[in-house]
């Protein structure tokens, strides 16, 4: 009787999907105010000399001493860390249990990613592509999500790290018929349903709202799952941002905010996008928990990320992570980033990145060396290279993806308009570059 | 079945004020709201992924009384009041849909959409053909569109034209209680993202509904216009409460012994291009009636559709349109009343189209 839903959700890392059938939801217990009748959600009682409003909850005290709340009456959130600029680890106790090859995979993924955006970065100033974004000193950020995931832009590493394959990412940025997105999005806004990350949108911090938005979806299916919400300082300023932190808080929404706060929104430093502490002092106000971590320190992300997974889930409420890095790179190839920050600030902030930082603790420990490490470079530009041989040159998708999908099944006019253009483009075939497209009745698809 | 229609006809200007469509047998009378009511309720009952979410819908019964009853049935969890952000509450309506709910977003007026309008278009609207596909968003945006009463110019713009502007989204408009219900549950069965454009001076009028009608199972399809009343004269075409003033029009022609045919268009995207061809070439005149402003409107895009069509070898004038003033809607009630078509507007033209004084 209930129609059949189309959501497919991935359990943990797993590949497999399963489909949520409506009748497997289960209620959750959460103290929810009855329908049947009306409650008062507030009982004043004048005896104690307390304040009676509905807006305070009732912990307020009255004071009679005139003191406005300083915003920096409290010292600036401390920023959490594992290991320090040389390498080492400063509180063992605090060392992730994570696998010898585990930490190396996430080291070469992240090289990986380095590798990839310094050729597409050529690529485009080559006219190749259009555009491009690099994720240069962030790449620390991306190593460490939670369930699904609604992204901003520079997340490649996340992609990357989930199974996301370099031909997947040079096929969306070619725009080839094997992109899954059939060459619709602009270069960079990957999206992969096998691996549960929404398709990026442009518009800014639209996502957060929607995250919680599927927060809530995920709480009410009854599943020990969370959403991960990523953005940046900028996106933060945006009135979804508001919404999105009001609304996670409200509805109880299993959410786990990550704010890559890297200094700079296009031109914007922090300095201007805010006057406040940061993002994660913004948190408290809407009573969400927050935490400030060292974002170039991939061992401290993941142990944030972890706890405040534990937390979503089990708690079935939102919380902040806020991690601290530096944008490295140009915001994106339509920048130039010389133009408003000194290049010495830049190379300042080169010393101390994801990568230096990983590197400087395998080296210490015996992990790695610069032999691995030249050879792990070669080898990631030659999979990056072959990666974009291959692509460069496959054809586009079929003429016929230009009008499809706009609806779950073609109005009338879109198919008039189809066969009136494979009838023009058939007829005048020397006039068009036909070649570079995929055939209408080759099962590439 | 034409014997039968022209009786009712008959019948109708003698006994009733209203003109209705005899279809099926008459099984009872309800409001525009409650056949709101009613589908949404249907629906929440069929699908346990349907929820209704916006500002005032649960324990206030809804700004209009549109949800009245349902959070008293289906509980907190089902119907949801939101703090005071369009922007985002739709946002969240959007997430939620994308992963696997259905909600119905309810926007206290079309206005306040506005502050929303990034939700509804970039993300709702383009997903499915950005996502190639692969991510839909079932989603309904409802709520009374167009001018109200008294409520001045930020209360009481139509956003027909800028909604039925967009690919992606599907556009209804319904007039009476049979096209409120069955349009909204299309809505909400449709997988595709439908923006719903309720009436608020439409709500509390009542109007005969079938016994079909009446059913849990009843729908009106997506897509499809109605002819509410035939003729032979001049063609007038119209959505939501503007249909009605057709009707009068229609009624004060006739005694003139003008007959015209008046199309509800009930849905404004995709729109039905091929009942108003065949009316044209039948009465070869075509009114177009809005409550909406003249730039860039319905209208515009219908006589648009008509000239690029085979229709245009049949028109006998230009196709006209008659629309709201193209001002901010003032307040003042004389000024409110001048600012909007009435009876006399459509018959004026009419008359101009049929080159008659």
């Amino acid at each position: 009787m209930v129609g059949a839903s189309r959501v497919i959700w991935a359990v943990g890392k797993s590949l497999t999907t399963r489909a949520i059938k409506p009748s497997s939801l289960s209620v959750i217990q959460a103290p929810y105010r009855y329908a049947n009748k009306l409650q008062s959600t507030y009982t004043a009682s004048f005896d104690d000399d307390k304040p009676q409003f509905p807006g305070t909850g009732t912990k307020v005290r009255f004071t009679e001493k005139l003191d406005f709340l300083l915003p920096d009456a409290s010292p600036a959130i401390p920023v959490y860390r594992v290991i320090d600029r040389q390498g080492e680890i400063l509180d063992p106790a605090q060392k992730p249990e994570l696998p010898e090859d585990v930490v190396l995979d996430i080291y070469r993924k992240m090289v990986l990613l380095n590798t990839l955006d310094t050729i597409m970065l050529n690529v485009q100033r080559q006219g190749r592509i259009t555009f491009y974004m690099t994720s240069y000193g962030e790449e620390g950020t991306h190593m460490g999500s939670a369930d699904v995931i609604f992204g901003q832009y520079r997340e490649a590493g996340v992609f990357l790290w989930r199974g996301f394959t370099l031909d997947d990412m040079m096929n969306q940025c070619f725009s080839t018929h094997q992109d899954v997105h059939k060459g619709r999005m602009v270069p960079i806004n990957y999206g992969s349903r096998d691996i549960n990350f929404v398709s990026m949108s442009s518009p800014l911090a639209t996502q957060i709202p929607q995250a919680a938005g599927a927060a809530y979806a995920m709480r009410m299916s009854g599943r020990s799952l969370c959403v991960t919400c990523y953005f940046g300082d900028g996106a933060s300023s945006e009135g979804d941002t508001h919404a999105g932190f009001n609304f996670a808080a409200t509805l109880d929404c299993p959410l786990l905010f990550f704010c890559r706060n890297n200094g700079y929104a296009i031109s914007t430093p922090t300095s201007e996008q805010y006057r406040g502490d940061g993002v994660a002092s913004r948190a408290a106000g809407y009573g969400i928990s927050a935490i400030r971590v060292d974002g170039n320190d991939v061992f401290a992300v993941y142990n944030v990320t972890k706890a405040a997974r534990e937390v979503c889930i089990k708690e079935s409420k939102p919380v902040l992570i806020e991690a601290m890095t530096y944008r490295i790179g140009d915001h994106s190839t339509s920048d130039d980033s010389t133009t408003y920050r000194t290049s010495d600030e830049v190379h300042q902030f080169k010393r101390d990145s994801p990568i230096t930082r990983l590197n400087s603790y395998l080296v210490k420990n015996g992990l790695w060396d610069t032999d691995k490490e030249t050879a792990y470079r070669e080898e990631a530009k030659n999979k990056v290279l072959e990666a974009f041989e291959r692509a460069k040159d496959r054809k586009k998708p079929p003429i016929s993806a230009l009008l499809t999908d706009v609806y779950d099944s073609m109005p009338a006019h879109l198919e008039r308009q189809a066969a009136h253009m494979r009838r023009h483009v058939n007829r005048y075939s020397e006039h068009y570059p036909v070649q570079d497209f995929l055939d209408e009745d080759s099962t590439g698809r | 079945m034409a014997a039968l229609q022209t009786l009712a006809r008959r019948c109708s200007t003698s006994m009733l004020k209203r003109h209705f469509s005899v279809s099926s047998p008459v099984a009872a009378q309800m409001t525009v709201r409650d056949a709101l009511n009613t589908a949404i309720n249907e629906e929440m009952k069929r699908d346990e992924s349907v929820f209704l979410l916006g500002e005032e819908v649960a324990e206030y019964d809804g700004a209009y009384k549109v949800s009245r009853g349902l959070w008293r049935k289906y509980g907190d969890r089902r119907v949801m009041d939101t703090p005071i952000t369009e922007m985002g509450f739709a946002g969240i309506a959007v997430g939620a849909a994308m992963a696997g709910l259905k909600p119905i977003c309810e926007f206290m007026t079309f206005n306040f959409s506005m502050q929303a309008i990034d939700q509804v278009v970039n993300s709702a609207a383009k997903t499915f053909y950005m996502s190639a596909g692969k991510q839909t968003v079932p989603i309904v945006f409802r709520g009374p569109n167009g001018a109200a009463a008294g409520v001045a110019a930020q209360h009481s713009q139509c956003f027909a034209a800028w909604y039925g502007h967009c690919p992606g989204l599907k556009v209804v408009s319904p007039y009476s209680s049979e096209d409120a219900k069955g349009l909204l549950k299309s809505a909400i069965r449709d997988p595709n993202p439908v923006v719903c454009l309720e009436n608020e001076l439409m709500y509390g009028t009542a109007f005969e509904m079938s016994e079909e009608a009446m059913s849990e199972d009843f729908l009106v399809p997506i897509g499809k216009a109605k002819i509410e009343r035939e003729g032979t004269h001049c063609t007038l075409v119209s959505h939501s409460k503007s249909v009605g003033l057709c009707l009068e029009a229609a009624q004060i022609l006739e005694k003139e012994n003008i007959f015209c045919e008046v199309i509800n268009l009930r849905t404004i995207r995709p729109m039905d291009e091929e009942t108003l061809i065949n009316s044209v070439k039948k009465t070869n005149h075509l009114v177009t009636v809005e409550g909406g402003w003249p730039q860039f409107g319905v209208g515009a895009e219908i006589v648009a559709k008509i000239m690029e069509s085979d229709a245009f070898d049949y028109l006998d004038a230009p196709v006209y349109r008659v629309t709201g003033a193209d001002v901010p809607m003032p307040y003042a009630a004389t000024l409110e009343r001048a600012s909007l078509p009435g009876p006399q507007d459509v018959v004026t033209v009419v008359k101009k189209s049929l080159h008659i004084q």
